[in-house]
């Protein structure tokens, strides 16, 4: 059922955290608790948000929450899951909220096994697109192109010289029962997915861009805005995978020029009209291959 | 009325933690526990036990999923051994931070390179400081008793700590023994139903194993320090209990044997105690007048009973099944930090035997007591000695 905005709770279940100003993250982590209510547990492995929301004796989170260890969220999960077919828990949340690093590195070996044994829970990934929280550190969901403080751009260095990974199409390999992509740029495409996600037996995945101003360089009111140029340049997209079809939730006519969303974050200044091509020819092969999955029937 | 089943250490920790009763586990297959968790398996598959039974992708993800399910409530368990628990070395540390009250056991096996599936005590010596309450046993019913004693300790309010159970690799885990396998009625009535404040709460929500910064770190570091001294304690206290219950006790920290007037005694862990104690018989016969400590809790460490221990007795040998490269076996110096008070007269030796599965015999047993009556009559001997050794 489509969530409408003016019924969402007032209550906020996530505040007084030390997340800097305009964090795509933390707009996730408020968001999908508005959705998933208070009988939610939250697990955070080492993330920028466990360590601005969890700090003893100053919790942020209002709902029930843990912080992990850095591999083993998903795990962790697991084992809750378990606990709670084992004391027949019933009407309980368990949400997993991590960072791109902590989900597509190294924690997605556990991950891959909490999904595949069919535990009933949702991972977020709030993907920022590097590791934000020890320093901005490249990830491997950091794109192309990207200055990061560990592929630095001096001497015409271009950056992140690889794409990112792929954790949508990661997910719909192990034939989870649901998974999606959505960006902070499109609040109520995310709620309307932490709905679904929410109402959905099983292990569930949302991969969610979330940008950060401190590590992408641009302004704190500027979050929501490159969050849709993200996906209007095609950069991103918006798509679903359910009962194993795929369905793009946003198809633009056409993409706006990827020099919009790029040269508006600091992390992109350095490049040239040639890695603006690779780019390019990236974006379009992966919406090719996006299409050709939206068009499939399993 | 106890039955007697003829097991493999691996299969009486098995018929113990049925017995336990606990809601979850979670478990990754690895030489030489894999037993364990195999009959766990047979007992889920016959409905003899009601429990979610977890396989998971790694041991890191074991401990972390035992780590969920104990937060969220439930009685949990799981064993590994060697590399595996290494792998979840990370996890250790989260578990005993977050005072989650864990049952592991670990079949002890060396740890590579040179890589080998046999039984040492690198891999749990080398967890000494993750936290853990380590019991070290001798045989197959000691395995099984002590993993339910385990349950109680680390449940006990005071202590909320979790428990790492050590059965030699092979040598325990894979002979085959008579073992007496209680009745649930009895077990039931020594082990209350699981129960800890640890755990989420959806009246008051809570966070758990959160950040602490430089202000409170050392507080919560202190409760744990607290909560090891109380468990020396708890650990002889359950033991007794657990005699008045099923008839079997151990002695807690420690079990002296021929101890009493000895000259010299050897401090030894684990299996080889048994053949120890017949070492001391057959010495004793010649009128030597000798003992065997075996050390059953190494963390908590049995700190006052050694500090007496070093007045009583002219010579001690600890026997380490590892050693600590720079400078010598771990529990020799753990003893020996204990043994030398400000006056002490104590002379100690220390003996790297059994690594990597090699026996350690009656023979090289009865050597090592030569060493310690030299040390006694005042001569001098080497102080780190290789049982054994090819090269002399």
């Amino acid at each position: 059922m489509a969530v409408k905005i003016k019924d969402l709770p007032d209550k906020e279940l996530l505040y007084g955290h030390k997340a800097c100003q305009g964090c795509g993250g933390a707009i996730v982590a408020r968001l999908a608790l508005k959705v998933l209510g208070e009988r939610t547990c939250v697990v955070l492995p080492a993330s920028c948000i466990s360590s601005v929301t969890t700090i003893y004796p100053q919790m942020a989170f209002f709902v029930n929450s843990l912080t992990s260890a850095f591999p083993a969220a998903a795990a962790v999960l697991s084992g809750m899951a378990a606990a709670c077919r084992a004391q027949r828990l019933e009407d309980v949340t368990l949400l997993g909220f991590a960072g791109d690093g902590g989900t597509i590195d190294i924690g997605l070996q556990s991950l891959s096994g909490a999904v595949e044994r069919g535990d009933d829970f949702l991972y977020i990934c709030y993907d920022n697109e590097a590791y934000m929280n020890t320093g901005i550190q490249r990830s491997g969901l950091t794109p192309y192109g990207a200055w990061t403080t560990t592929t630095p751009t001096n001497n015409n260095a271009v950056g992140e010289k690889k794409f990112k990974k792929n954790l949508f199409e990661i997910m719909m390999a192990h034939r989870i029962p649901y998974c999606a992509t959505a960006s902070v740029g499109y609040p109520l495409d995310l709620l309307n997915k932490l709905a679904k996600a929410r109402d959905i037996r099983g292990p569930k995945a949302l991969h969610v861009l979330a940008p950060c101003p401190t590590g992408w360089g641009h302004g704190p009111e500027k979050t929501v805005e490159i969050g849709r140029l993200a996906v209007e340049t095609g950069l991103w997209f918006l798509a679903e995978y359910e009962k194993g079809q795929v369905k793009i939730n946003y198809n633009p006519k056409k993409f706006k020029p990827v020099q919009e969303y790029l040269i508006r974050q600091k992390r992109f200044r350095h490049l040239g009209e040639k890695d603006i091509a690779v780019i390019e020819e990236h974006r379009d092969k992966e919406w090719e291959i996006l299409k050709k999955h939206a068009g499939r029937v399993e | 009325m106890e039955k007697k089943h003829f097991l493999s250490g691996d299969e009486a920790v098995a018929f113990a933690v049925k017995l336990c009763r606990p809601h979850v586990i979670a478990a990754y297959p690895i030489t030489p526990q894999t037993v364990i968790v195999e009959k766990i398996s047979e007992f889920v598959a016959s409905g003899e036990m009601d429990c979610q039974y977890l396989h998971v992708e790694s041991e890191h993800s074991a401990m972390a999923a035992c780590m969920g399910a104990s937060l969220m409530g439930s009685r949990t368990f799981t064993a590994t051994s060697s590399q595996g628990l290494l792998y979840m070395c990370e996890m250790l540390h989260y578990v005993s931070g977050s005072r989650y009250p864990i049952v592991m056991v670990n079949a002890n096996r060396t740890i590579a390179a040179p890589w080998n599936i046999f039984g040492d005590h690198r891999d749990s010596l080398s967890q000494r400081d993750s936290g853990w309450i380590q019991f070290y046993v001798e045989n197959a019913q000691e395995a099984l008793d002590v993993t339910i004693q385990a349950y109680k300790i680390a449940e006990d309010p005071k202590v909320s700590l979790p428990v790492m159970i050590n059965l030699d690799g092979y040598v325990l885990t894979h002979t085959y023994e008579l073992v007496d396998v209680p009745p649930q009625e009895l077990v039931d009535q020594f082990l209350p139903a699981f129960q800890t404040t640890n755990k989420l709460d959806f009246e008051k929500p809570k966070s758990l194993s959160f950040s602490a910064p430089p202000e409170w770190q050392t507080e919560f570091r202190f409760q744990q320090f607290e909560a090891m001294e109380i468990a020396k304690e708890v650990i002889n206290q359950v033991d007794k209990e657990f005699g008045r219950v099923f008839g079997r006790t151990y002695g807690g920290l420690i079990h002296e044997y021929c101890c009493r007037d000895a000259d010299y005694v050897l401090v030894a862990m684990g299996s080889v105690a048994g053949t120890a104690r017949i070492v001391v018989d057959q010495l004793r016969a010649k009128g030597k007048k000798v003992g065997l400590v075996k050390l059953r809790s190494y963390r908590p460490f049995p700190k006052e009973y050694f500090q007496d221990l070093g007045q009583r007795v002219q010579a001690v040998g600890v026997i380490d099944r590892d050693i600590s490269f720079g400078y010598e076996g771990a529990v020799y110096s753990d003893v020996k930090a204990a043994l030398y008070r400000p006056g002490a007269q104590v002379k100690t030796v220390n003996f790297i035997a059994g690594l990597s599965g090699r026996d350690i015999t009656k023979e090289n047993l009865a050597q090592m007591y030569e060493p310690l009556e030299a040390l006694a009559l005042g001569e001098k001997v080497s102080e780190i000695q290789f049982t054994g050794l090819r090269w002399t």
